[in-house]
This record gives C-alpha cells, sequence and structure tokens, in this order.
C-alpha cells in the first residue's frame, strides 16, 4: 500500500501506456478482453486520481522524481491542486464514456477487426492527457501531447466514410499547433537554459524583458489555442466532432479540447505569472477578445445546424470560449470560473455527446427536424438526462452551468469588463435558443408531425474544404434535395416506416444509459455542491497561482 | 542591426525554411503536398534547436583527454540533440499515421486534391 502511496503521481500513466500496447495482445486470447482491459485500467486511474486530489490538497504540491533523477536533470511529475483536479476529471469521464462505448463502437464502426484498436487507442489517449497534465517538464508535455493528438487522429479516422478527411484536415492543423509549441519551447529554452517548469519560472523574472522570451510565449499560446480550438483557430473542430463515432467524440470534446486548456493556464498563471502575462505582455487581453469574438461566432453557427452532433461542435467552440474568457480576465475569479467551466463543461459536453450516440444508436440518425414526441417516448430516460444537459449548457441555476457563469460573469463585473459580461449573458441567450429548439421538439413537438424528408440533412457534410485556414462551410449547401440519392432515401424511407408504427419503448440499453444517468445525475449534484468544491479545491488552485 | 542580422545568419536560413513548409501546409492543395511542407516544417524546428546548441570553438560532448571534464565550456550542449532525435521520432509517426490516413481516402474518394475530394463528397450518399 506504501508503494501505492508513494507513486501515486506516475502510476496512472505507468498503467496506462503498457495497457494500450496489450491490449490487442490480450484480445488475441478473447476478443471482449480489450474492453474490459480498458474499462479496467481507467476505473484504477479514476481511484488514483481520487486519492491523488486528496494528497494534493491534504499534503501540497508533490514533486516525483522520474527515476530518482532530481528536477533540473531529470524529468518530474508535479501534483498540484490544479493538475490533480484536471487529472481526476479527464479520467472520470474517459471512464464513463468508455463504458457507454460497446454499443456505439458496435454500431458506427462497421469493421469489426477495428474494434480492439479502437480500445487500445483511447486508453492511450487518455495515457497522452494524463501525462500532459501531471509532468512537470515543458518537452515531457510535447511528447504526451503528441501521443495524445496522434491517438485522437485515429479515434476520429474509424468514424464514417469522411472522417479520415476529418482526420487529416486535424492532423494537419494539430501538427501545426504542436509545431508552434515546439518552437515557442525552442525558444524559452535558448534563453534559460531548462526545461522544468519551476526551474524556468525561478529564471524568468531575470530575462522576461528579451524579445527572444516574448516570441517564445506567443508561440506556446498560438499552438495551445490551435489545440483548445480557441476561435479562430477552431477550424478543425466541426468536422471532426461531426464525423468521428459518437464515442470518440465524447472523448475528445469534453477532455482533448480541455487539455490545451489546461497548459495554458499552466503556462499564463503559474509560470509566467498574471503580472507578466497581463501587464508586461497583454496576452490574456487578446485571449479574452478572441474567446469572447468565439462564444458569439459558436453560438450563432450552433444555432444554424440541423444535425445533433454538428451543433454540440459549434456549441464546444463557444463553450471553449468560456474558459478563454475566464483565462482572459486574468483574475482569481475568471480563474475560479474557468477552472470551474472546464469541469462543468466536460461533464456537460460527454452528457450532451453520449446522447447523439444513444440517438444514433437507438433511432439511426442525430437529426434535430427528426426528434419529436416519439423520442421522447421510446427513450424517456436518454430524453430526461438530455434535457438536464441542456438546461445546464444554458445556464439554469441549480445546474453545474450556471455557477461557472456566475464566476466568470463576476469576474467581468471585478474588471469593469463590461463588453465580456454582455458577451455571456447574449450567449445565454442564444444557447437557449438552440438547445431549446431540441427540447421543444423532444417534448412538445407531436409525433404526427414526423415525416420530415431523411434528405433534410443529407448535406450535414456538404462543404468540407480542406485548406487549413478556409473558413467553415457555408450553410446554404445543407439543405439538399435528395431525390436523386436512392439509398440514403431506403434508409430514410425504412427509418421513417419504423418510427411512424406504434413506438415501443425502445431504451438505449443499460451500458449506454448508466453513463448518461451518471453524467446527469452530476451535473445537478456540481451545481448543488458547487460551493464545497470552489472553496475546497479552486480556491486551492487560485491561491497557488501567482497573482 | 548590421551586426544582429549577420550574427544570426544560422536562423534566418531556419526561418526561411520554416515558411516554405508553412507556405506548402497552408496553400498546396495537394494533400501529399501539404504533408511534405509539414515534414519541412518540422524539418525546420529541428534545425532550429540544433543551431541553437552549437558553440565557436567547442567539441562534440564526449569526454576528450586533452580538455578533462573541467572545461565543460568547451563541449556543445548534447541536450538539443536527444530533444531532437525525440522530435524526429514524432515526426515520423505523424507522418506515418497522415500517410495511412491519405490511402484511405484516396482508396474512398479516388483522389488526393482538394478541391476534386470536396467534389466528390458532396455527391457522397453517407450522411453520418
Amino acid at each position: 500500500m506504501t508503494w501505492i502511496w508513494n507513486n501515486s503521481p506516475a502510476l496512472p500513466v505507468v498503467l496506462l501506456l503498457p495497457t494500450a500496447i496489450a491490449i490487442p495482445l490480450f484480445a488475441l486470447i478473447e476478443r471482449r478482453l480489450a474492453r474490459w482491459l480498458a474499462l479496467a485500467v481507467s476505473l484504477t486511474t479514476v481511484g488514483l486520481s481520487i486519492l491523488n486530489l486528496v494528497k494534493a490538497l491534504s499534503l501540497g504540491p508533490i514533486h516525483y522524481h522520474m527515476g530518482g533523477w532530481p528536477p533540473p536533470i531529470g524529468i518530474e511529475y508535479v501534483l498540484d491542486p490544479l493538475s490533480a483536479f484536471v487529472l481526476l476529471v479527464i479520467n472520470t469521464i474517459g471512464f464513463l464514456v468508455l463504458v457507454h462505448a460497446k454499443k456505439v463502437v458496435d454500431r458506427e464502426i462497421p469493421e469489426s477487426g477495428k474494434h480492439v484498436p479502437y480500445y487500445a487507442v483511447a486508453v492511450l489517449m487518455l495515457c497522452g492527457f494524463n501525462g500532459i497534465v501531471v509532468t512537470g517538464d515543458f518537452f515531457n508535455l510535447y511528447v504526451w501531447l503528441e501521443i495524445a493528438s496522434l491517438s485522437l487522429y485515429g479515434l476520429i479516422a474509424v468514424g464514417s466514410r469522411k472522417a479520415p478527411v476529418a482526420a487529416i484536415r486535424y492532423l494537419i492543423l494539430g501538427t501545426i499547433g504542436a509545431c508552434f509549441y515546439l518552437l515557442g519551447l525552442g525558444f524559452l529554452f535558448t534563453m534559460t537554459g531548462t526545461l522544468n517548469m519551476a526551474d524556468l519560472k525561478a529564471i524568468l523574472p531575470a530575462v522576461g524583458h528579451e524579445p527572444a522570451v516574448v516570441i517564445g510565449l506567443g508561440l506556446i499560446v498560438a499552438g495551445m489555442g490551435l489545440k483548445m480550438a480557441l476561435f479562430p483557430l477552431h477550424g478543425w473542430l466541426p468536422d471532426s466532432y461531426t464525423y468521428a463515432p459518437s464515442s470518440s467524440s465524447a472523448l475528445i470534446a469534453p477532455i482533448g479540447t480541455k487539455v490545451g486548456a489546461y497548459v495554458l493556464i499552466r503556462v499564463l498563471f503559474f509560470i509566467f505569472g498574471t503580472a507578466y502575462v497581463s501587464r508586461t505582455i497583454p496576452v490574456t487581453t487578446v485571449i479574452g477578445w478572441l474567446a469572447a469574438a468565439g462564444i458569439l461566432y459558436g453560438s450563432i453557427m450552433a444555432m444554424a445546424q440541423t444535425e445533433l452532433k454538428r451543433m454540440l461542435a459549434y456549441s464546444s467552440i463557444a463553450q471553449v470560449g468560456y474558459i478563454g474568457l475566464g483565462i482572459g480576465l486574468a483574475n482569481p475569479l475568471g480563474l475560479i470560473g474557468a477552472v470551474l467551466h472546464l469541469m462543468n463543461h466536460a461533464a456537460m459536453k460527454a452528457l450532451l455527446f453520449l446522447v447523439a450516440g444513444n440517438f444514433r444508436t437507438i433511432l439511426g440518425h442525430s437529426d434535430i427536424a427528426r426528434l419529436d414526441g416519439s423520442t421522447r417516448r421510446r427513450m424517456p430516460w436518454t430524453t430526461a438526462a438530455f434535457a438536464v444537459g441542456a438546461l445546464s449548457m444554458i445556464g439554469i441555476p441549480p445546474l453545474a452551468g450556471f455557477f461557472s457563469k456566475w464566476y466568470l460573469a463576476l469576474g467581468a463585473v471585478a474588471k469593469k469588463q463590461w463588453i465580456f459580461l454582455a458577451v455571456i449573458l447574449l450567449s445565454s441567450l442564444l444557447n437557449a435558443v438552440y438547445f431549446f429548439r431540441v427540447i421543444e421538439r423532444i417534448y412538445f413537438a407531436r409525433a404526427e408531425s414526423t415525416p420530415q424528408l431523411p434528405g433534410m440533412t443529407a448535406g450535414a457534410c456538404s462543404g468540407l474544404t480542406l485548406s487549413p485556414l478556409s473558413p467553415i462551410p457555408s450553410k446554404g449547401a445543407e439543405y439538399k434535395s435528395v431525390a436523386s440519392r436512392p439509398r440514403l432515401e431506403r434508409r430514410g424511407l425504412a427509418l421513417a416506416n419504423g418510427s411512424s408504427a406504434a413506438e415501443p419503448r425502445t431504451e438505449a440499453s443499460a451500458s449506454m444509459l448508466v453513463p448518461v444517468l451518471v453524467l446527469a445525475a452530476a451535473l445537478i449534484g456540481l451545481g448543488v455542491l458547487n460551493a464545497f468544491i470552489v472553496k475546497g479545491v479552486i480556491g486551492k488552485i487560485v491561491t497557488s497561482a501567482m497573482f | 542591426m548590421t551586426k544582429f542580422l549577420l550574427g544570426h545568419y544560422g536562423y534566418w536560413f531556419v526561418f526561411l525554411l520554416m515558411t516554405l513548409g508553412f507556405y506548402g501546409m497552408v496553400v498546396k492543395k495537394n494533400l501529399v503536398k501539404k504533408l511534405i511542407g509539414m515534414n519541412i516544417f518540422q524539418a525546420a524546428i529541428i534545425m532550429f534547436y540544433l543551431s541553437s546548441a552549437g558553440k565557436w570553438k567547442a567539441t562534440i560532448p564526449i569526454v576528450d583527454p586533452a580538455i578533462g571534464t573541467a572545461g565543460t565550456a568547451r563541449y556543445i550542449d548534447p541536450l538539443q540533440h536527444c530533444l531532437m532525435l525525440t522530435a524526429i521520432v514524432v515526426g515520423v509517426a505523424t507522418s506515418g499515421v497522415a500517410y495511412a490516413l491519405l490511402i484511405t481516402i484516396y482508396k474512398r474518394f479516388g483522389t488526393l486534391h482538394e478541391d476534386e475530394l470536396v467534389e466528390r463528397m458532396k455527391n457522397d450518399l453517407d450522411m453520418e
């Protein structure tokens, strides 16, 4: 037991990496082992993360020296309240999504030969994210980042026919992001001669005025902005989330972009310090304004979508903007809001993407126009969970989503940033518009109005452009006549017939329902307990930041 | 100013290479050319690190009996080279994944040219 206690910072990574490699081997013996192994290791990391959080909160920051080499030379793993907290969020969401994955993977990945590698790559991705969060070394962070990113490309590419195109687009942009990070790190390294975060932080004040440091910081922020899909750098996101299998979207959307946000928070507020990034070099101001633009852009684009997953993808751009806004405020309340929203949005987006997965598995589609009262009767629990998630996204008080917006608003008031405050309020309204559109269909539309032409959404994929900097496909192409598309029509008609028969209650199976309900309950719980979380955990994060 | 420009001449070549790679990634329409641009970009960053490790009148970081361990200033810093070994491995892995994706795309859509690809995907039946 003491062995586990002493080595707990490194254990998640040390367990996940070999498991990712072992899964295909064990699957040779028994294919079902792949999923069980992934679940077992994921559950173990959740347990370890809880242990780590307790340790970090009660004992203060823990510095774990890999292989016993002391920091400036060796790689150290650091567990402070921030990394322990983000670690717990990542691993919990990862576990719930993996529980949910079975049916979705069976249905959305037609080639059964890809199921075993899918779990292996998912575990590898979790490993990468764990490494990013727990490491105290900048170059180590880069390596973990690439491990996670390469797994992400794979997880996206196994989706629908167009998924590889979305994946290669993400790969090109993601590599640009990682290269920017590496280049920025190169500048910092040449100026300070160290890669260790704590060491770098100690040396920085002496060289902070050098242009090379400023360029390095700018490049790192740009690279991480790309990874977290901060507004003008979000081009890869909508297509990737739409075409990936639903369980991939549910893994990437809540966790993937949050890790980018974590690195930004770490670099800006824990290494460079607020005074430097908000006054000497006003990076946070730029991030704040970009985030505000992204919130409005994402919300408006989300309103125009006809397909649930695509709507959620655009909503993700907006929600990541909230975290960016919290970073941009660069005051304690803003940081509380950003970190709280990091957790809340992870839970909300995971829930909503899992619901979209349930819709696709049970109904065969996730088109908003074809959801109606019959959907509710067929899947009462799933739709109820969706309603909870949607209300939380809008920010209805007892639910978790409200409180992060509340702290962000308080932060904006404290900084007298009235435009940011207006953006938060306006975007809540826009959220209400696009989520109530779905809730209205599920709860108030009569089932008789169902037979919308199945082609309504055929073009959701329409104008996928490849050029990394090209704008998002226009909406005009989305409504297309489908009469000339026999295969689609047949499929659509079959579905329409299926739903017009007296709907039996065909709720999703337990493995798909339990994670959804757990997340819905978590949203209520996190909302009710938010004062406890903010005081007990996030308060400690904020006091350890450099304000 | 002239001194600054001349003193950093190695870096200007690196940045030229970087711009070239970036241009390829963003402007070129063929996906393979985009990946070639990506590789040039990565190579430029590797060169950047390596040139920052360079030192005048210093030797490779293997103990030389004539210098001994006391004169560490006479050895170049080996850390950048080690880091870039890792970066090269990462680059190779990225290229591997990328070309695997390209093969899949070519099998499904029969083209790697971006405009044609967009055109063919519009006519594709799959809606998810």
